[in-house]
């Protein structure tokens, strides 16, 4: 076990690395300093203002190694553009916010706090609505109310999130005013606050959820042992709920990972529209004011969350499937 | 003799009443688009000029002053009443444009933004995924190497840090969700081209002294064309959708193009004034078009390829 975590662990090495060269291509071969000068410095500004931008943010450097003498007469040949990002990134020694003037780390220790306060409950919400929901419609399928169902779905799945959260916004928070529809607390007090978006992200994920959930039980469903326990006369439910929910595990953990991303991005729009000082918000604020910094770390970061993420996952197979781990 | 393949999906996809249902709406659609592609003379003080498509001109509205209520006789400005110069089926928005208008000139954007990224990752899926199937060795682990780093980055950060270099636009944004979304398909290429490499066929082929371009061009790719054809389909939606997130957060297309996106932002702070058409026409039509080529795209998947059913 200990073993495989390792490897496993060792595999994700490149990966990450990966993740920064291709930040560091991306922002600095693909577009030149010059070009990201000028989006951040706004309007028209002068030669001047582009030099010193470019110089204070250390993109005059060569690209890969340096070797001209510095100031104190050594070479430094590791001070150059790509060392600089690599250390920046892998050492977690961010860069500083342009328009903010904060180190982004701080920035994201000020800002996962809220954002964690929507994605977790509306992820734990969403699987404990959806999975049950699954299991009766995989109860019921071939049936009418299997059809109708999974058109539901679709037609959910079609509805696009903005939709859900404008709409959402204005009935539940504007029609009936049981909820404040915009700011945020700090403590005990962000129920208040969280308790619409949560909703409302998991309204938005439904369709397709219920939708998943329902295919990977009725694969088992066809499965041959479930064949067997119907001929040793096990009752339905039993089959349903015991064999083919266990032996469903496997694409659900997938599917759990999975959604990483889409929590990133459905708390994205409801931290905007909702105003929670979040991640999200935090982006937003960042592509409006072409702050490269803040994007290149928050990539970098959602990245390795992803990463980490995923090698729980294949953990976490071995811990329901030990089949998995004598690969 | 045997039916093709091609007869039998067809003749699958006919059955089932609501892909059809989905077609018909998605060929509306695309005769709109196509209405806003064909350009059309208009006559000026003896000058032609061909700067309008058939859509404007079959669409001549007069731009009213301000919002003005679905077939209303008069618009509200500042708490006066004014005159319009003609009736909105659906209304206009805060510059008077027509929203039935913004609504139909959205839908050339949406099948740009649905089939442009499609080929262009199903041209990067193709040759990559084809490659590292069919040579594997060190060639299979660069371009794994390539996706999987690629893959744990998570799509909307990618698509953000890829706008942000680039100028807005409808086709830089195309590039972008391109980018993003050929590595899914580029796995799904390899991995039946690892099958499909071993099969008598293709072994034939090769003592025919058939080279290893005609190989994978002849003999390879019909059998995992398929595949392209479904991913494109179910890819459709979400890239329509993700125009509409991506103009809300500031990275869509340039003002000017037509966007369902750009019509639905606006609408937080319309609905509590009671305006609702502008928010109503755009979420329709996106919606439509969506749901008909959900079905449509889970239909043709079933048809093509039953294995592929994933949820």
């Amino acid at each position: 076990m200990a073993y495989y975590i390792i490897r496993r662990l060792l595999l994700a090495v490149p990966t990450v690395l990966g993740v920064c060269l291709f930040t560091f291509l991306l922002f600095n071969v693909f577009a030149s300093p010059d070009a990201i000068a000028r989006k951040q410095l706004g309007k028209n500004p002068t030669e001047a203002q582009v030099k010193t931008w470019i110089v204070a943010h250390g993109m005059d450097k060569p690209m890969f190694l340096n070797l001209s003498r510095g100031r104190d007469h050594r070479l430094h040949p590791f001070d150059s553009r790509f060392w600089n990002h690599m250390r920046e990134l892998v050492l977690f020694q961010f860069p500083e916010s342009d328009y903010l003037h904060e180190k982004v780390g701080d920035l994201l220790k000020e800002k996962i706090g809220p954002s964690l306060t929507i994605t977790i409950p509306a992820f734990l919400l969403s699987i404990l609505i959806t999975l049950p929901l699954a299991l009766f419609i995989a109860y019921f399928r071939g049936t009418y109310l299997d059809k109708t169902a999974l058109f539901i779905c679709v037609i959910l799945m079609s509805i696009v999130i903005l939709d859900y959260i404008i709409v959402g916004q204005y009935l539940l928070g504007v029609v009936f005013k049981y909820f404040p529809i915009y700011g945020y607390e700090y403590g005990l007090g962000a129920w208040k606050f969280v308790f619409l978006p949560v909703i409302l992200a998991v309204a938005s994920g439904l369709g397709g959820g219920l939708r998943f959930y329902r295919t990977v039980m009725l694969n088992e469903v066809r499965a041959d042992y479930v064949r067997t326990a119907m001929a040793k006369g096990v009752s339905e439910e039993a089959i349903l709920f015991k064999h083919v929910l266990k032996n469903a595990m496997i694409p659900i953990l997938t599917m759990t990972v999975l959604s990483i991303p889409f929590l990133i991005t459905g708390s994205l729009l409801l931290e905007i529209y909702f105003g929670i000082p979040g991640m999200g918000n935090m982006m937003l604020n960042a592509i409006n004011s072409a702050d490269y910094p803040v994007i290149r770390t928050l990539v970098y970061v959602y990245s390795l969350l992803y990463i980490a993420g995923s090698i729980l996952t294949d953990i976490s197979y071995t811990l329901v499937d030990p089949r998995v781990a004598f690969e | 003799m045997a039916e093709s393949h091609l007869n039998i999906a067809v003749r699958r996809i006919k059955k089932d009443r609501l892909a059809i249902a989905g077609l018909c709406v998605i060929c509306l659609f695309a005769l709109i688009a196509l209405l806003d592609v064909v350009p059309v003379a208009t006559h000026e003080g003896g000058i032609t000029r061909w700067n309008r498509t058939a859509l404007d001109a079959l669409f001549q509205k007069k731009v009213e002053k301000s919002y003005s209520a679905p077939l209303a006789r008069v618009g509200v400005l500042n708490r006066q009443e004014f005159q319009l110069k003609g009736r909105h089926l659906l209304g206009t928005n805060n510059l008077g444009e027509d929203v039935l208008y913004n609504a139909l000139k959205g839908v050339r954007t949406a099948f740009i933004i649905g089939i442009v990224p499609s080929v262009l990752a199903a041209c990067f899926a193709i040759f990559l995924g084809l490659m590292a199937g069919f040579y594997g060795g060190w060639i299979d682990d660069v371009i794994q190497y390539v996706y999987q780093v690629l893959s744990s980055i998570p799509s909307i950060l990618l698509l953000i840090a890829m706008l942000m270099v680039m100028e807005r636009g409808l086709w830089q944004l195309c590039v972008a969700l391109g980018v993003t979304a050929w590595v899914g398909l580029a796995r799904l290429i390899r991995g039946e081209t690892l099958k499909v490499k071993n099969m008598e066929y293709i072994e034939a082929a090769r003592a025919l002294g058939a080279s290893d371009a005609r190989l994978l061009f002849r003999h390879v790719l019909p059998n995992v064309m398929h595949l392209v054809i479904i991913e494109m389909t179910l890819d459709f939606s979400g890239y329509v959708m993700s125009e509409a997130v991506l103009t809300y957060i500031g990275l869509g297309a340039e003002p000017g193009t037509g966007s369902w996106g750009r019509m639905i932002m606006t609408a937080d702070r319309e609905l509590p004034n009671g305006i609702w058409w502008n928010l109503t026409g755009a979420s329709v039509f996106l919606f439509l078009l969506v749901l008909a080529f959900n079905l449509f795209a889970d239909a043709l998947r079933d048809a093509l390829d039953p294995r592929l059913r994933k949820g």
